[in-house]
């Protein structure tokens, strides 16, 4: 643990760091789903939820706003998907219309509890761009021990979900159901979103999904070791933000967390193994000399023989 | 002998468009038949209807006997090689491996004995060296050959391919067809969507003519002449005079 923190303070890190590791597995699940941007609609979609169920507890009840926050994502990924099946509009633009929409309510409504009387005492903003300083013991327990359900969960299945994302329909054809794996997955996306936004925030709850995994994807070609680097750089991407943010007084988590994560991810780009732009750059200039010193000698063969 | 498959009044649609009307037939064992039509004929929905990927409208589908579901252990598939992500980070004999996840039981890990399953069918396929290579980096013709071994360690009585020969090379169009042969003298049956008219009568015993229902069905000596060609295509086909003559 790091040294001159609060007891309290370790446990938020500890806490976001497992987050993180949690977030960094669902989101390489969600990048092979190609789904990526779901998981951006689906927390955006979650903030009407939490409003109301402040509303509705009357108080900052975590439990009951994190299931108004699961509701109201949910209902957002039944929206996309009814939106995506019965209209001629295209998965993109439904989720794009989601998750403006259920923002917008979602401001809408924090306005007005702000303008009650006491609403504006609520903490309730920091769900905008989360403030992990403002979790209370009960939060973070309830965080970490979820989060590491979704771990094991991911990770027990490794093979059924590699499986149901590379090829859905043999999937079927042994025995895995395809209906039962898209609702494991869309629960274990909407959880780990609603328990991740108080941390995060749902602006930028989906950086924390998306990040690690792209940045994993240029160091391996395993899918396993593709889901545990994933891990590592959300934990690390949790951890650091968190870190950093607790320096200042009143700095919101979220930030700091997806700007650590950007920063793996530029590291990763630019260094990794797999088509890192470093990799592509020594390639090239390898092929190049070698094609160069073909090149020369076989006009020196032309010049020979036209000589 | 009683058929590996049996068709009654099959009826299904893709969007609002009724693709297959009052299909029925059925296969018998050890059979190795084409599946022949036009394009937009729905020999790619049939197979989705029967291995119930697609909804049906109506009609009952039969495996040795019983339903899909009860059968599905008995059943191999082989989707069309467009169908996947062949970016997906996994490698050749991984792939492979996918076949025997029924077998090897869900949440459970593959031990050596699936591993050496895997490796022997790749071996099959003319495949063995190139098992932990990425997918990615397979050839078409070579993707198309880990995804038959794939169903070959399935070991199943009864295949399904969907166009296995669309743009693979004359290597590996040799190595599925000596596969599927084998299958068959195994007294495995086989059902295959295949688009060359050309090769029908060398590759395959029986021959299945659709344009969205059924147009003939039979030995392919019987009913592989140009009359039925002429049903199923109508006017869109130009090479019979080239081969008559």
């Amino acid at each position: 643990m790091i040294l001159g923190l609060s007891h309290n303070a370790q446990w938020v890190l500890a806490s976001t760091l497992i987050l993180g590791m949690a977030a960094g597995v669902v989101g390489c699940l969600a990048y092979w789903k190609r789904q990526s941007l779901m998981s951006d609609a689906l927390s955006h979609a979650a903030l009407p939820g939490v409003i109301i169920g402040f509303v509705l507890a009357g108080s900052k009840n975590m439990p009951v706003m994190i299931l108004g926050a699961a509701v109201s994502a949910l209902l957002g990924a039944m929206m996309i998907q009814w939106i995506r099946t019965s209209s001629r509009v295209k998965e993109d633009a439904a989720m794009g219309m989601v998750l403006s929409v259920f923002f917008g309510l979602g401001i809408m409504l924090l306005t007005w509890v702000n303008r009650m009387p006491g609403g504006n005492q609520s903490g309730l903003d920091s769900f905008i761009f989360g403030q992990a300083a403002s979790m209370v013991r009960e939060d973070v327990y309830t965080m970490a021990i979820t989060a590491l359900l979704i771990l094991a969960v991911s990770l027990i299945g490794y093979k059924e979900w590699k499986l149901y994302l590379f090829d859905p329909a043999f999937a079927k054809g042994v025995g895995l159901s395809r209906a039962t794996m898209n609702v494991i997955y869309i629960v274990l996306l909407v959880v780990v979103i609603v328990i991740g936004i108080q941390a995060v925030g749902v602006i930028l709850m989906a950086a924390l999904l998306i990040m690690p995994s792209v940045s994993a994807r240029y160091w391996t070609h395993s899918f396993g070791w593709m889901m545990v680097l994933s891990a590592v750089f959300g934990g690390v991407s949790g951890l650091a933000g968190t870190w950093i943010s607790t320096m200042g007084q009143g700095w919101p988590t979220g930030p700091f967390i997806v700007i650590a994560a950007a920063a793996l991810f530029v590291l990763s780009l630019s260094f990794g193994m797999r088509k890192g732009l470093l990799v592509i750059a020594l390639q090239h200039r390898a092929q190049r000399k070698k094609l160069s010193g073909t090149a020369m000698s076989s006009s020196a063969v032309q010049r020979g023989g036209w000589g | 002998m009683d058929p590996v498959l049996q068709v009654n009044q099959l009826n299904a649609s893709y969007r609002k468009n009724k693709v297959l009307t009052d299909v029925q037939f059925q296969i018998a064992p050890g059979t190795l038949t084409g599946i022949i039509g036009p394009n937009g004929a729905g020999k790619s929905t049939l197979l989705k209807v029967l291995l119930e990927l697609h909804p049906r409208l109506s009609g009952t589908v039969s495996f040795f006997g019983t339903t899909y579901a009860k059968a599905k252990s008995r059943i191999g598939y082989v989707p069309q090689r467009g169908t996947v992500d062949w970016d997906f980070p996994t490698n050749a004999l991984d792939v492979v491996m996918m076949g025997l996840y029924g077998k090897i039981g869900w949440l459970r890990w593959p031990t050596r004995k699936h591993r050496e399953l895997a490796l022997q069918a790749l071996n099959e396929m003319g495949m063995a060296d190139y098992a932990e290579r990425q997918i990615s980096q397979l050839s078409g013709g070579q993707q198309q050959r880990v995804f038959l071994a794939r169903a070959l360690v399935q070991d199943a009585d009864l295949y399904f391919l969907d166009e296995p020969l669309a743009g693979v090379d004359a290597a590996t169009e040799r190595a599925i067809m000596n596969t599927l042969k084998l299958l068959k003298e195994q007294g495995k049956t086989v059902l295959v969507v295949h688009h060359d008219l050309q090769t029908v009568a060398d590759y395959f015993d029986h021959v299945f003519m659709l344009n969205r229902t059924v147009v003939a069905h039979g030995p392919t000596a019987d009913v592989f002449h140009q009359n039925n060609i002429y049903r199923t295509y109508g006017g869109t086909i130009r090479w019979m005079g080239e081969k008559s003559g």
